[in-house]
């Protein structure tokens, strides 16, 4: 199976905070990868060289086969690449529906008619229609965090990256994202996720990596790796967490 | 998923009464000749060359978070190109008026193109040194006066139409032509698939760009699109002016500290704001006319009561308080039948 993703040789410093270097990564086609890792790791930068938000000092990323390192946020966005914001990043002004209506038109290359629809149904799988119409400044912090994932959605991804969505949740919610998930994984999208709620990762993800000092010290099976001497050591408050 | 029946609705209760409003409105100032003295007439064509200016410099700043201080560039080619037009090439004054849209839009792009590599504050410096670089060179243009200026020649005027009343009349009709056509094509154009990224992009580049909108490109037509409307505007304000100098065409307080002024009075990034700014800032003009310093001060002090008290402006306030709306801009989603929302995460 042909790698959607691949992450060759990337490295990227902030003056003398090494967030990553010489990362090697592929994630299948279809597959569910869990990142996890201490606070500043470089979890979300290394989203923001995928996404294109952040330049990496070197290295290579590849999306469904074609280079696309130097292209803009936008282009690859629309080529399939989605992502929620840990720090939710909302159209203030804008209604949560008309979120989605950017998201879906632009996003997809769709007309903005054509997905009206589709982004009402997203609203309500995601338990915000009874906010459709409310201005998305307005949101609290957890429907901020579900409107990150509905609208990630909204642009019909191939590969959904995930920020953080669990945190604050109750243990019901927690296990309707699971679902949501689940669902979405069945069709076809690639995902990677970053959590520290732990738990829903293990139920949703096939592999897990842990990133530490620049690099993953560990990757595999997430039953196996959350339970690995080397993370539970650099990562107390997981282990800890684990039942 | 299953799509849901739904129902989308663009017009609130706020924004119907709003259109009635702007309908009788226009009604009453198309018919001013008639009920108004020249006085009135005059006041009126610039007021609403200043909403027009604020409009446009509202989309710039307030939508596609270009914030120039250089508009005045543009007024300033539009009064130019005006005398140009009509003076060396003969053609009748009102008709330069559209031949300004297309040359100020194709000038505008390589400026564009200049200053988008400058980001920020770089950004708002590099709009005021190319206005200040069109006013020397403008300065330069002996055939238009150099640097003292020029009067249009009393023939351009005389055949602009018959009889003097008459020819105030066109000019007043014009200037409230051209606002309307620029409101309406900012209402057309942020209703459309660009208001949408233009609405976006005013909310949150950064997500804007991770949704697949071409930032850049959205940006480089707002701002082409006001350099022409700003020309326009510019060239009708000094056909009733009749007399141009760089100093005054590209007069950095005129054409951008005023203009800014109604827009962040108003409220910036909201299509109602530059008209709510517009007549505060013209009701404050005609009360205080008469005392000079007092009525800078005065200015000074009300845009720093609306910026610390209500930083979204006037309007800002309003809607924000009651959920009004004058132009029809939201989309509403309804859902149809009465089934709970199935919920999860
Ligand atoms: N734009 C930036 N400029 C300078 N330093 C940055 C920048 N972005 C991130 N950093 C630094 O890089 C390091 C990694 O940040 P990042 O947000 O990627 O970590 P993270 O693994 O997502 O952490 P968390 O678990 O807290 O979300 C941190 O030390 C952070 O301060
Ligand atoms: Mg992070």
């Amino acid at each position: 199976m042909a790698p959607i993703l691949t992450l060759e040789r990337i490295s990227k410093r902030f003056g003398a905070v090494v967030v990553a270097t010489d990362i090697d990564l592929a994630l299948g086609d279809g597959e569910a990868l869990g990142i996890i890792g201490p606070n500043g790791a470089g979890k979300t930068t290394l989203f923001g060289i995928i996404t294109g938000t952040v330049a990496p000092d070197a290295g290579r990323v590849a999306f469904d086969g074609t280079d696309i390192t130097r292209l803009t946020p936008e282009r690859r966005c629309r080529l399939g690449i989605a992502r929620s914001f840990q720090i939710p990043q909302p159209f203030t002004g804008m209604t949560v529906f008309e979120n989605l209506v950017v998201a879906a038109a632009f996003g997809d290359g769709r007309g903005e008619r054509d997905v009206y629809a589709d982004c009402a149904g997203l609203l309500q799988r995601c338990g915000l229609a009874d906010k459709a119409n409310r201005v998305a400044g307005s949101l609290t912090l957890l429907d901020r965090k579900r409107l990150e994932l509905a609208r990630a959605l909204a642009t019909r991804p191939k590969l959904l990256l995930l920020d953080e969505v669990a945190g604050g949740l109750v243990e019901h919610e927690c296990a309707e994202l699971v679902a949501l998930i689940k669902d979405v994984r069945a069709t076809g999208v690639s995902i990677i996720w970053i959590e520290h709620v732990v738990h829903a990762l293990l139920a949703s993800v096939d592999r897990l990596v842990v990133l530490h000092g620049g690099g993953f010290i560990a990757a595999g099976d997430p039953h196996i790796v959350i339970r690995s001497p080397q993370v539970r050591e650099i990562y107390m408050g997981i282990a800890a967490a684990e039942p | 998923m299953s799509a849901p029946a739904i129902r989308i609705e663009h017009a609130t209760r706020s924004s119907r009464a709003g259109l009635v409003l702007f309908a009788v409105v226009f009604v009453v100032l198309v018919a001013a000749p008639w009920w108004g003295g020249r006085q009135h007439l005059r006041l009126l064509a610039e007021i609403y060359a200043f909403v027009a200016l604020a409009s446009l410099w509202n989309l710039l700043a307030g939508y596609a978070g270009l914030v120039s201080v250089g508009q005045q560039a543009y007024v300033g080619l539009g009064a130019y190109l005006l005398f140009a037009l009509a003076m060396l090439v003969g053609v009748p004054a009102l008709w330069t008026i559209p031949i300004i849209g297309i040359v100020a839009a194709l000038v505008s792009i390589p400026v564009a193109a200049l200053i988008f590599r400058l980001r920020g504050h770089y950004f708002a410096i590099g709009t005021w040194v190319v206005a200040e670089v069109f006013r020397l060179l403008a300065s330069q243009v002996s055939v238009l006066g150099g640097g003292s200026g020029i009067s249009l020649p009393v023939g351009i005027v005389l055949a602009i139409a018959q009889g003097r009343q008459m020819r105030e009349f066109v000019i007043y009709w014009l200037a409230l032509a051209l606002l309307v056509a620029i409101l309406a094509l900012v209402v057309w154009l942020l209703r459309s698939r660009y208001g949408l990224a233009l609405t976006a992009i005013r909310d949150n580049e950064l997500a804007a760009r991770s949704n697949g909108i071409d930032v850049g490109r959205v940006k480089l037509v707002v701002y082409v699109l006001t350099a022409a409307g700003t020309a326009m505007v510019g060239a009708l304000i000094f056909l009733q002016k009749l007399r141009i100098s760089p100093d005054t065409a590209f007069s950095v307080t005129d054409w951008t500290a005023i203009v800014i002024f109604i827009t962040v009075i108003g409220g910036i990034g909201r299509l109602e704001g530059p008209i709510i700014g517009a007549i505060v800032f013209f009701v404050l003009r005609e009360l205080l006319a008469d005392y000079g310093t007092v009525y800078l001060l005065t200015l000074g002090v009300v845009a720093i009561a609306v910026m610390l008290k209500a930083p979204q402006g006037i309007w800002g306030l309003i809607a924000g308080r009651f959920g009004w709306q004058l132009f029809p801009l939201e989309r509403r989603v309804v859902y149809l039948g009465g089934e709970q929302p199935a919920k999860c995460a």
